[in-house]
């Protein structure tokens, strides 16, 4: 069936792999239809999926550097936006973003128009030229372009932390999922969460990791669309509910100005679980200042700029040209599911509290809310809760709570889907967990391995021992992960966001004035790195400890201040220094042009 | 001036451009989102509301294809782009 080179049949085998899936789902609802329990359908989506991946993983393994490391720069624009958007879409975006908006509204949509607007930044300013250098990870950039260990290995300090922020709030993801749909205890979920991501990359490095998360793409894309589509349609709301649902947006603001926000007592609050919330903000209007709203966007585009794990992927482009067009491509993908998302926590909203359908909970009474089927689950999975503060018998908005991830995983129930569409959002939100986990731990693990093992400590080391260091480092630093993720320190891990703002503290100037500005010298990026990342920490730690902030920046823009200083630091620094070498020059002016040979060698 | 310090201040100028665009459509608008969300925008969504889940998200994902054509352009010109392969 399939002749040729594996490359030039790529959209085959990836269409023959999507009707596959397709077919699995249908398969899957007819056996739901002859009586399969919900909880053997979850078990058949997770392990079918994962065992997928395996099987990619394996069929990709490779024992030469470039394959390892760069996926031997083959990966056509069109599959390389859809692993970037796989690399990029975590479990957080997948599970909690829809919730995030459907709680905070306008404040929340902040981190959707900052991670998409700094694919701009990495289109404009830094992907091509890093395609050109063709350094394998990014402290080999930072290494090369101004010289010396002690540049590199900075760079390797700021991309472990960023990146191990990250990781361990994914493979809790991962973990969280197996654990709901296999039936396992957390503290055993998460390793079999681990085990899944590391038969993804271990054999095939980026190779293995880039053909899987093109597999994962399609599998999360397919678990968040069909249920916002199929829940629109049910309700009536529209076909395509993207352009069809100001209708329900007025609605919603219609109800809100009905019930009005009525503030809880902290007493009445204490009632209610851990992790769940009321609605208590607009959901259309503008309920933020511009400020709150553009600094947030703000850090988020710059941390996407500087974030290991997004730019390595475009190294793997087969020229300069297709990285500028792949990273279009990868913001095509995450679009199509940055943009539902908005659509699914509409419907959601619309569908608890609007009483004129059937579905709709407030203004029924307490005992009629308690004895629905759907909230009886949701509540012993400690999702959903209601109470009766001011003794009326009757639910009202500010009585009803909810988890952030119920919008996701709760709204197909609650609309009446099938249980097939829940098997499918588990295997979509394992997906989207286990294709960001992969790229982040392979980003720490290729960047100790080669920039510190073989660059640093080593540089005489042959090829095979190399790989061998660059595998035996990726399984502790997954187990390190997993084994912090374990202890579910929630809320100081979960935070994704600190990984954003920890990478542009660091990163971001160093990266862009790398290539746009010719004087900046070792010096100075040795200064902007260290003193950037040291005071972003800085200004996070005296926040969370009390600190009052100032400039209306808070702990989850903290890379403002941090991005600011490593800026004035690396400018002043380079400045009071001598300039780079005529020869550091000279390679920034190569870098600059996109044709010619690349800086480092194809094997380096 | 040689061929590459032309080719290089035509790329600036693109990209003074092009982060001139992201500034308008990531930041500048939000600076008057109260008064903007009065408007009603595309599909009748109030128009700030819209921005934020569709219309910043898709000008980002035209503006970075309309930024590689460009640059595309400004490459050939200079005979810089590179050969066979796509």
């Amino acid at each position: 069936m399939i002749k040729g080179n594996f490359i030039d049949n790529l959209p085959k085998v990836y269409g023959i792999y999507t009707g596959g899936f397709l077919g699995f789902i249908i398969i899957m609802s007819i056996a739901e239809q002859m009586g399969m329990t919900a909880k053997t359908i979850g078990i058949c989506f997770v392990a079918f999926t994962v065992a997928i991946y395996a099987i990619i993983g394996y069929l990709s393994r490779t024992a030469q550097a470039d394959a390892y490391y760069v996926a031997g720069r083959q990966v056509p624009t069109v599959f390389n936006g859809m692993a970037t958007a796989a690399d990029w879409m975590s479990g957080a975006s997948f599970v909690a973003m829809a919730g995030g908006i459907y709680f905070k509204g306008y404040g929340y949509m902040a981190l959707l128009v900052g991670w998409t607007g700094g694919y701009v930044l990495v289109a404009s300013l830094l992907a091509p030229y890093l395609r050109k250098f063709g350094c394998y990870t990014v402290p080999d950039f930072i290494g090369t372009r101004y010289g010396g260990n002690l540049t590199r290995f900075l760079a390797v300090v700021v991309l472990t932390v960023a990146s191990f922020t990250y990781v361990t709030a994914q493979i809790n993801a991962t973990g969280t999922i197996a654990s709901v749909a296999l039936d396992i205890p957390f503290q055993y979920a998460v390793y079999v969460g681990l085990v899944s991501i590391l038969l993804c990359s271990m054999l095939g490095g980026m190779r293995g990791v880039t053909w899987t998360q093109v597999a994962q793409y399609i599998v999360l894309i397919i678990a968040y669309l069909l249920p916002v589509f199929w829940i629109s349609n049910k309700m009536g709301a529209g076909f395509f509910p993207h352009f069809m649902l100001a209708d329900e947006v007025s609605r919603i603001a219609e109800l809100e100005a009905q019930f009005g926000f009525v503030k809880n007592s902290a007493e009445n609050l204490k009632e209610v679980p851990k992790g769940l919330a009321g609605i208590t903000k607009a959901h259309s209007a503008v309920n933020a200042t511009p400020w709150a709203f553009i600094s947030l966007a703000l850090a988020m585009m710059m941390g996407t700029a500087s974030l290991p794990h997004v730019m390595m992927r475009y190294f793997t482009t087969p020229s300069v040209k297709a990285a500028r067009k792949s990273v279009g491509w990868s913001l095509f993908f995450i679009f199509l599911l940055y943009s539902s998302a908005p659509m699914l926590a509409t419907l959601s909203k619309l569908s608890l509290i609007d009483p004129s359908l059937p579905t709709g909970i407030i203004g029924k009474s307490i005992a009629e809310v308690q004895a629905i089927d759907w909230y009886q689950n949701w509540n012993q999975a400690n999702l959903m809760f209601v109470s009766d503060f001011n003794g009326n018998g009757t639910l009202e908005l500010n009585e009803f709570f909810m988890g952030g991830k119920a919008v996701v995983l709760a709204t197909p129930e609650i609309a009446g889907l099938p249980y097939v569409i829940s098997g499918l959002v588990a295997a979509g939100g394992m997906a989207a967990a286990m294709s960001t986990a992969d790229g982040l731990i392979l980003a720490i693990a290729n960047a100790i391995s080669h920039d510190v093992y073989y660059k640093i400590i080593d540089p005489k080391a042959e090829t095979a021992k190399r790989l061998v260091v660059a595998r035996v480092l990726l399984v502790v630093i997954g187990f390190a992960g997993a084994t912090i993720a374990a202890m579910e320190i929630q809320g100081i891990l979960g935070s994704v966001i600190w990984a954003f703002d920890f990478a542009m503290s660091g990163l971001f100037f160093p990266l862009v004035l790398g290539v746009w500005w010719k004087r900046a010298n070792r010096e100075g990026a040795i200064a902007g790195m260290a003193l950037g990342l040291i005071s972003g920490a800085g200004y996070l730690i005296w926040v969370r400890n009390g600190g009052s902030g100032f400039l209306g920046i808070t702990q989850l823009t903290f890379g403002i201040f941090g991005s600011a200083v490593s800026l004035v630091a690396m400018v002043v620094v380079s400045l009071i220094t001598s300039a780079p070498s005529a020869a550091t020059q000279k390679m920034v002016d190569e870098v600059r042009v996109p044709s010619g040979k690349s800086i480092l060698g194809k094997q380096h | 001036m040689s061929k590459q310090a032309q080719h290089w201040e035509k790329t600036r100028g693109l990209l003074i451009m092009t982060l001139a665009i992201w500034f308008v459509f990531s930041i500048g608008i939000f600076l008057f989102g109260a008064e903007m969300n009065e408007v009603t925008g595309p599909f009748g969504y109030p128009l700030t509301y819209w921005f934020t889940c569709q219309g910043s998200l898709g000008i980002f994902v035209i503006l970075i294809f309309w930024f590689a054509n460009r640059q595309e352009k400004i490459d050939e010109e200079f005979g810089f782009s590179e050969r066979g392969d796509d």
